[in-house]
C-alpha cells in the first residue's frame, strides 16, 4: 500500500479531513494557509513590532520602553509615540560614520572578492572535468564548517605573535611584528575570506556558459589573450559580477561578528552598533530605530534590484 | 590569462583559503597553551574539550535546536515552495513570494532584533511564549531556514515533469495521495539536500540565537564566542579540527554515495 494511500485512509487523517470540510475550508486554503500564517506570524510582524517600539521611549522596566497607548488623566486612551529616536540618528555624528563606514567596509572588500575570486572561478570554468568537480568542491568545502571558528582561524593567524608574524620575522624580513588584528584590513581579510565562495559560484556558473567559439574567433582576428579577456570574456560575464558581488555586499553591510572579532573599538559598523545599543546600552527603542534606518537604506534598495532582476528572468 | 598569472593567481587563493584551517588544525595538537607557539605534540586539549560540560552541553543544544529547526524548515519551506510553483493564482501570492525571499538578504542583527521584540511583545499580551529559550530559538531558526529550503525546492519542482502528477490525477488519485505518492518522492533528493543546508545554518548561527535565547539556553556557537571574544584558546582549537573532521567524513561519504548512484544510473 502507498504512503499516500494509508495516509488518507487513516482515521486521524479522515477525521480532520470531514472537520475541515465542516468549516468549509477548502485542502487547497489549508495548504495555502501554513507557509503564509508562518511567515506573516514570524517574519512580517516582527517589523511591525520593531516599528512601533523605534517610536517609543527606554525604561528600566519590563518592558524596557514606553507602551503605546496610555491613560490620560482624565481616562483617555493616548498614543505615544515620537520620533525622538530618529531625530537622535540623525544629529549624532556616530551613527552617520557608522553608516557610511559599513558600506565603505561592504565595498572594498567585495572588490578584493571579486579579485581573488575571478581568476578560481576562470580556471575552474576552464577546467577539464574530474579537476573542476574537484577544485570546485574545495571552494566549497570551507563554506561546510561553521563561519564563527573560519573567522576564529584568522585570530590565530593575524595576532601579534600569531603564524604570519612569526614566520616574517623567523625569516628576518621584519624585527617587530606588525599590528595586524583589530584594524580594518582584518575586517577586510574576514569578510572576503568568510563569503569568498559565493563570489566564485555564480562567477563560475557564468563562466561555464560562456561560447569558446567566440574567444577562437577574437584571436583569429588577431586579438591577443589580455584584449581578447577586456572586450569578450569580461562584458558575457557581468550578470555572474553583479550576482556575486550582491552576495558579498548585501550579507557584509549588517555584518556583526567579524568586526567584533578580528576589527579595533574604532571599526564602526552598523551591525555592530545594533548590538552595542541592544547588549550593552539596552536600549531597545534605539536599537530598533537603527534597525528601520538600516532596512531603509540598505536593503529596501537591494531588495528592490533583486526584483527587478528576478522579474526580467522570469519574462 | 594565459601563463604564469593564472595558475599562480589561483594558488594564492587556495593558500588564502585553506592555510589558516591547517594552522588552526596543526596547533590543536600543540602542548602549549600559546595557541601559535610550538611546543610539541599533545591531544592534551582533547581531554579538556571532553571534559568541558560547558561546552558539550551547548553542543547538545544546538544539535537538539538544529535537528528541530531543520525538520520544521523543511515542511514549512517546501509547502511554500510548493504553493508557489503549483497554484497560479491566489490572494497574498505576491505577499508570499516575498516573505519566502526576504529571509536570504535581511541582515541576522535585523531578523534577531525583531523576532526578539515580536517574542517579548507576545508574551506580553498572549502569555506565550513564556520565557525565551529552545522554543523561541527553533521558532526563529526555523523562520530563517525555511527560505534557503524553499529555494532549493522550488527549483526541483520547477524542474520536475508535471505530466506525472497530471497522470496520477487522471487515474483518479485525490490531492494528497497525487502530492505524497508522485511529487513526494520525486522531489525528496532535494529536500534532503534543503534538510542538511537548513541542519547547518541552524548549527552555525550566532547571531539570530543571542538575540532570541534566554538564560540556560546557550547554543555552542554562543558559548565558542563568549570564549574566543576573550582571545584564542587551544580547546577552541581542538573543537574546530573536530568539526572540521565530521565535515570532511560527511562530504566524502556524499560524494562515493552519490558516485555510486551515478554509475548505477548511467
Amino acid at each position: 500500500m502507498s504512503a499516500g494511500n494509508a495516509l488518507t485512509r487513516s482515521a486521524p487523517w479522515r477525521g480532520t479531513a470531514w472537520l475541515v470540510g465542516k468549516l468549509g475550508i477548502s485542502g487547497r486554503t489549508l495548504v495555502i494557509a501554513i507557509p503564509m500564517l508562518w511567515l506573516g506570524v514570524f517574519f512580517l510582524a516582527p517589523f511591525f513590532v520593531l516599528g512601533r517600539i523605534s517610536l517609543a521611549e527606554a525604561l528600566i522596566a519590563r518592558p524596557p520602553y514606553t507602551p503605546l497607548f496610555e491613560r490620560g488623566p482624565d481616562g483617555s486612551l493616548q498614543i505615544i509615540a515620537s520620533l525622538e529616536n530618529y531625530r537622535f540618528l540623525m544629529t549624532d555624528a556616530l551613527y552617520r560614520n557608522a553608516y557610511l563606514s559599513s558600506i565603505r567596509v561592504a565595498l572594498v572588500s567585495t572588490i578584493f572578492a571579486l579579485l581573488i575570486g575571478y581568476p578560481i572561478a576562470y580556471y575552474i570554468a576552464r577546467a577539464p572535468e574530474p579537476k573542476r568537480s574537484i577544485l570546485l568542491l574545495m571552494v566549497i568545502l570551507p563554506f561546510w564548517t561553521s563561519f564563527l571558528l573560519r573567522v576564529y582561524a584568522w585570530m590565530g593567524f593575524l595576532r601579534s605573535n600569531g603564524v604570519i608574524n612569526n614566520t616574517l620575522i623567523s625569516l628576518g624580513i621584519i624585527d617587530a611584528p606588525l599590528r595586524m588584528m583589530q584594524t580594518d584590513f582584518a575586517v577586510y581579510i574576514g569578510i572576503v575570506y568568510t563569503y569568498l565562495p559565493f563570489m566564485i559560484l555564480p562567477l563560475y556558473a557564468n563562466l561555464t556558459k560562456l561560447d569558446g567559439a567566440l574567444l577562437e574567433a577574437a584571436s583569429d582576428l588577431g586579438a591577443s589573450p589580455f584584449v581578447t579577456f577586456f572586450t569578450v570574456t569580461l562584458p558575457l560575464s557581468l550578470p555572474g559580477i553583479v550576482a556575486g558581488s550582491m552576495l558579498v555586499f548585501i550579507p557584509a553591510i549588517g555584518e556583526y561578528v567579524i568586526p567584533a572579532l578580528l576589527g579595533g573599538p574604532d571599526t564602526l559598523m552598523i551591525g555592530r552598533v545594533l548590538w552595542d545599543e541592544f547588549f550593552s546600552s539596552r536600549d531597545w527603542p534605539v536599537a530598533s530605530a537603527v534597525a528601520i534606518v538600516m532596512l531603509v537604506l540598505v536593503v529596501a534598495p537591494i531588495m528592490w534590484l533583486q526584483s527587478v532582476q528576478n522579474r526580467r528572468e522570469d519574462g | 590569462m594565459r601563463g604564469w598569472f593564472l595558475p599562480l593567481a589561483v594558488a594564492f587563493g587556495f593558500i588564502f583559503l585553506y592555510a589558516p584551517i591547517i594552522s588552526l588544525v596543526v596547533f590543536s595538537f600543540n602542548e602549549s597553551r600559546l595557541v601559535t607557539v610550538w611546543g610539541g605534540f599533545s591531544t592534551r586539549w582533547y581531554g579538556e574539550l571532553l571534559r568541558d560540560r560547558q561546552i558539550l552541553g551547548s553542543a547538545w543544544i544546538s544539535l537538539q535546536v538544529a535537528f528541530a529547526s531543520a525538520t520544521l524548515a523543511t515542511v514549512v519551506g517546501t509547502l511554500g515552495a510548493f504553493v508557489l510553483t503549483r497554484f497560479s493564482s491566489f490572494t497574498g501570492r505576491l505577499l508570499l513570494t516575498g516573505m519566502i525571499t526576504a529571509p536570504l538578504v535581511m541582515p541576522e542583527v535585523i531578523t534577531g532584533l525583531s523576532l526578539l521584540l515580536l517574542f517579548v511583545s507576545m508574551e506580553l499580551t498572549l502569555g506565550w511564549p513564556a520565557g525565551r529559550g529552545l522554543t523561541t530559538i527553533i521558532i526563529a531558526h526555523t523562520t530563517f531556514c525555511s527560505a534557503f529550503v524553499a529555494v532549493i525546492a522550488q527549483s526541483r519542482l520547477r524542474s520536475m515533469d508535471e505530466s506525472l502528477e497530471e497522470a496520477a490525477r487522471d487515474l483518479g488519485a485525490g490531492p494528497v495521495r497525487v502530492f505524497f505518492d508522485v511529487t513526494l518522492p520525486v522531489i525528496a533528493p532535494a529536500l534532503v539536500a534543503g534538510w542538511l543546508l537548513a541542519f547547518t545554518l541552524s548549527l552555525d548561527d550566532l547571531v539570530i540565537a543571542s538575540f532570541v535565547s534566554g538564560p540556560g539556553a546557550s547554543t555552542l556557537p554562543m558559548v565558542i564566542f563568549s570564549k574566543v571574544r576573550l582571545g584564542v584558546s587551544p580547546d577552541i582549537n581542538a573543537l574546530a579540527t573536530i568539526i572540521i573532521g565530521f565535515v570532511l567524513v560527511a562530504v566524502l561519504i556524499a560524494g562515493w554515495l552519490m558516485r555510486r548512484a551515478l554509475r548505477k544510473g548511467g
